[in-house]
Parts: structure tokens; sequence; C-alpha cells
């Protein structure tokens, strides 16, 4: 574990350089350390894939005191946190209406649409973290032959909710913006609410799994009121 | 009381003291660009700062509001030539405007931004703890977005407030031209002392563009020693990230909370301010001072906040 003072105002805590879920269940640890604290001299926690970035008030914290408090958290491990295993299901229609990219995807991939439906439905994804929108969840374990390079171009809006390749990653659109994710799919749920508590369907450290729906099941949804987040 | 948007200015939200507590959502902070003339704005009319109270963020091109009823208005920030009908109007000091007033707000023409607080402040409602506008969340502020013409705004009412006045001269120091002070940055070891000695020698020019989420700079590239990948981390405010070639970008209120670029500095929370108030095609350059010094800065700016006014 590696200390860095990233600005006046914050630190980052480095646990290593790779993508794994054995380093993220760390970052995720000491995230939900300080979480179950709330201290108010923090003002913002940024896990990333092997990190964690602390923003706090230096007029009210030192790095120095920030830095114990995270060796003494770190120390205590993991086991001080009480965490379940929630496990969020989204329903997808892969739709060729809503995933315009699935031929792509599966030439690129050499397997039929259906072969990349059930591929891209079946694992047990990991939530690394939240980042670039509200809401947007990097999501770890996406098969490896469904990785497919992102649009050379990207689009100048895509509708909230659209469910999308980019290399190694999957991943959700939560609200409406610019993008160039292959497009495969879309899900009824509104993946990030302002007003709702918490605003987002999917926390960091959470594991998810996609559900495939036909394109009534997605009306259906779309008019009733779970497609609301609480 | 309610305020009528006639004009919305090229860029003007509702903003406050910026959101904290979600960026492990994905939620960046928001809030005014430049925190101090919005604090100073509020205490001019008397708001109580630890109310943190809504005020409008006017960008290069102020708006121009119709008032339904009188108030007491500040405007602070950068130099804009504004109007109650013909008359000009005081900056960074309180005014009374009387009902059915239209306040016209020109262009700025040293600095990018102006606040505009009102006393009661503006009745916006609260997202996750803040009036803060985040566009690129489409939430917070009035309806998530900048404002618009014809748009109402509401304006709290509330008795017994004192007026504050600045002594003369008191913010002269805020516009003295000198470097933005850095601390170094979270990939530092990326750099090597080449790197540093451009970033801190060169003058860089901010290009068009920039907005409330970055600064794009133009000038001398600085790179890192050897071209890698680095693991998505989080950003601070005011980070320094380089993309790959080699342009400086200053990362800001509006930022996304996680990014994939090394960052070789970060702008100091005392000159945060100073960033919300450099426009398209100013220069900018950098100095490097130590974490310590950042937050010796810091507590000065506070003491120094709390002397400016006439007791």
């Amino acid at each position: 574990m590696k200390i860095i003072p990233a600005s006046d105002s914050s630190l980052l805590v480095v646990f290593g350089n790779a993508i794994s879920p054995a380093l993220h269940e760390r970052v995720i640890g000491l995230f939900h350390s300080f979480q179950t604290r709330h201290d108010p001299r923090i003002r913002n926690l940024h896990p990333g894939y092997a990190s964690l970035l602390i923003d706090f008030d230096p007029l009210r914290l030192t790095h120095d005191e920030l830095t114990s408090v995270v060796q003494q958290l770190a120390l205590a491990g993991d086991s001080a946190v009480d965490r379940r295993a929630n496990v969020v299901t989204i329903p997808v229609c892969y739709d060729i209406e809503f995933g315009p990219d699935l031929l792509d995807v599966s030439q690129h991939a050499g397997l039929s649409q259906e072969e990349v439906v059930r591929l891209h439905s079946s694992p047990t994804y990991l939530v690394y973290f939240l980042g670039f929108s509200p809401g947007f969840a990097y999501l770890g374990g996406l098969p490896e032959v469904l990785h497919t390079p992102r649009l050379a171009t990207p689009r100048p809006s895509i509708v909230g909710g659209s469910v999308g390749i980019a290399g190694s990653q999957t991943g959700i659109y939560p609200v409406d913006s610019p993008g160039g994710w292959r497009l495969i799919g879309r899900t009824p749920l509104r993946m990030f609410d302002p007003e709702a508590t918490p605003p987002t369907r999917l926390q960091p450290g959470d594991r998810m799994k996609f559900s495939p729906i036909d394109r009534a099941t997605f009306e259906d949804i779309s008019r009733r009121a779970d497609a609301r987040l609480a | 009381m309610t305020i009528r948007v006639a004009k919305p200015g090229l860029f003007t939200t509702v903003q406050d003291l910026a959101r904290y507590g979600y960026a492990h959502l994905g939620i960046s902070p928001a809030g005014a660009a430049d925190p101090l003339s919005f604090r100073i704005a509020n205490l001019l009319v008397g708001n109580d700062e630890d109310e943190n109270v809504p005020a409008l963020e006017m960008t290069l091109l102020g708006a121009t509001l119709e008032f339904e009823g009188s108030a007491i208005v500040a405007l602070t920030g950068a130099s804009c030539e504004c109007k109650a009908g013909v008359a000009p109007v005081p900056i960074n000091a309180a005014f009374d405007l009387p009902a059915g007033a239209t306040l016209k707000c020109g262009s700025m023409t040293t600095g990018a931004r102006c606040y505009l607080s009102v006393q009661g402040g503006f009745d916006i409602p609260l997202v996750m703890g803040s009036a803060s506008t985040l566009v690129a969340g489409h939430f917070g502020g009035f309806k998530g977005r900048r404002l618009q013409i014809g748009d109402v705004l509401h304006v709290r009412q509330r008795a017994s407030y004192r007026v504050r006045s600045l002594r003369p001269g008191a913010l002269d120091s805020l516009r003295a031209p000198r470097p933005l002070r850095v601390t170094k940055g979270s990939q530092q070891e990326w750099f090597g002392p080449e790197a540093f000695e451009k970033l801190f020698s060169s003058a860089y020019i901010v290009s068009e563009q920039s907005d409330r989420k970055g600064l794009r700079l133009k000038g001398e590239a600085v790179r890192p020693r050897e071209r890698s990948e680095l693991l998505t981390d989080g950003i601070p405010l005011g980070a320094i990230q380089v993309p790959q070639d080699g342009q400086p970008i200053i990362l800001f209120v509006d930022q996304q909370t996680t990014g994939g670029y090394p960052k070789i500095a970060n702008v100091i929370a005392a000159d945060i301010h100073r960033v919300g108030q450099l426009r398209p095609r100013d220069e900018v350059r950098f100095a490097e001072v130590s974490i310590a010094e950042a937050v010796q800065a810091l507590g000065e700016q506070e003491r120094w906040l709390r002397e400016i006014f006439v007791s």
C-alpha cells in the first residue's frame, strides 16, 4: 500500500497496479471503512480500479493525521466491514433497434448474435467503481471473445439506459450523453435518479448480472413505476 | 419576490459551495467556479455564509434580469458593466433595486465569471444537499440546466439582514497577475525533471475549449518518461492531467470523478478561485509550492476574507 498526497486537499491510497478482484476488495474495504465513519472532514471518496482517492478539508484535517487513519483502517482489514454480497439484476432488451452495433460485435467475435447475447448475459460482473458521468459503472468480467474496439467516431447522443461494449469493458449509459461504445441493447430501468436515495442503482463493490428480456417486457417495465429508482 | 430572465447571457447557472459526498457515484462537486467571489457576494448582501446561499454564476456575458419586487443585490468577480435601467450599478458593493427594475449585465472585461447574490438568496430546492447545477448530469440548480429566456426565479425574503461593505482596495490583491501555485500531482513519479522544468518555466494559453469541466491549455508539451497505461483513478479538484499530446488540462469543478491520464501537478485550493476567472486566450504560468505552503495559503485566505469587510 502506497499513500501519496495527490493535492493539498487529497490523499491517494494505491494498493497495486492491476485490475484484479483481490486488489479491488482492499479498495472497497477501505472505502466502506471511511463511509461508515461519517467523518465531516472528509468530503469525497473516489474508488478506482486499485486505488482510493480521499478528498478532505485541509484546514480541519492534516495529511499526516489522515495517513495514520488510513494505516489503522488498513491494518484492521476488511473483517471490520460487514459487506452484504449485493447482486443487482439489470434487464436488457438486446433488440437490434436498441443495439445497432450488435451485428458488428457478433462479426468481430465470429459468433451469432444469439451467442453474443448469451455470453454477455452469463457472467456475474463486478462493479469496480463509478465515474465518467453520474451513475456510470466500470464493470469487470466481460468474456474475452466479446472484447470489441470502440467506434472510430463517437455518436453525438446516446439514450440513457443503452448498454455497450468498448475494448474489454461493458457498461450502461446512465443519462443521455455522447459516446463511442458499441451499443448492443438497452435497459428500461433508470440507472441514475438525482431525487432517489441512493441516486444510482449500482454502488462500488456491487455484483451485477444482465438478464435478457424481449421487446414486450421492455415496454412493460418502462411503463411501470419500478423502472424508477426508489 | 421573483426575478424573470429577459436574457440569459452566455452561460448562467445557479451555484453554491459544491455538493460533496457523492464522488463514488460518479457525481462531481460542481459549485461556484470562483468560490471566493461567490462568498463575498453573499457576505455583501448579508446572507449568512454558513447558509451557503445559492447565487447566480454568469460567464463572459452577463444576464438581463427583471425584478418584480425590490431587492438588495451584489455583483462580484469579473469586472462587468452593469446597469439598472440606464444608471450604472457598483461592483463589489450591495445596492438597492426598486420593484420593476431591469438589471442588465454586459460583457466581462477582465475575468470570466461574475456572481449575482440577492439578499435572502434564490429559492432553489436542494438535490443531494446542494443547490449547485451539474449541467452534465442534468440536475441541481434551476431545472438542472443553464438559465433560459423567460425563466422565473424565486427569492427568499427574510427579516433583519445586515449589509456589509468592503474596505477600499480590499480586493486589489485578487486580480494582481501571478502564477497559479501548484503542488506535485498523483503521478509525479511518471515525470522527469525536464517535464517539471517545462511546466514551471513556460507560458500556457487557455484554449477556447475550456469550461467548468476543464481548462485545456496550449503551450510546451509535457510528457511522461515513458508511455504506459494508467489504471483509472480518482481526480482531485484542480488536477493538471497530461493526455498523449502533452498539452495540460486543468480539471475543474464539473470534472469527471475518475480518469486515466497521468496527473503531473495540482492547483492549490487557495488558487482555485483564480482558475474560475481564466478566460480563453489568457496566459497561465505555474509555480511549485509544498503541500505545507499550500495549506498555509488557504488558512491565510480564510483570515483575509474575515478582514476585508468594514466592521
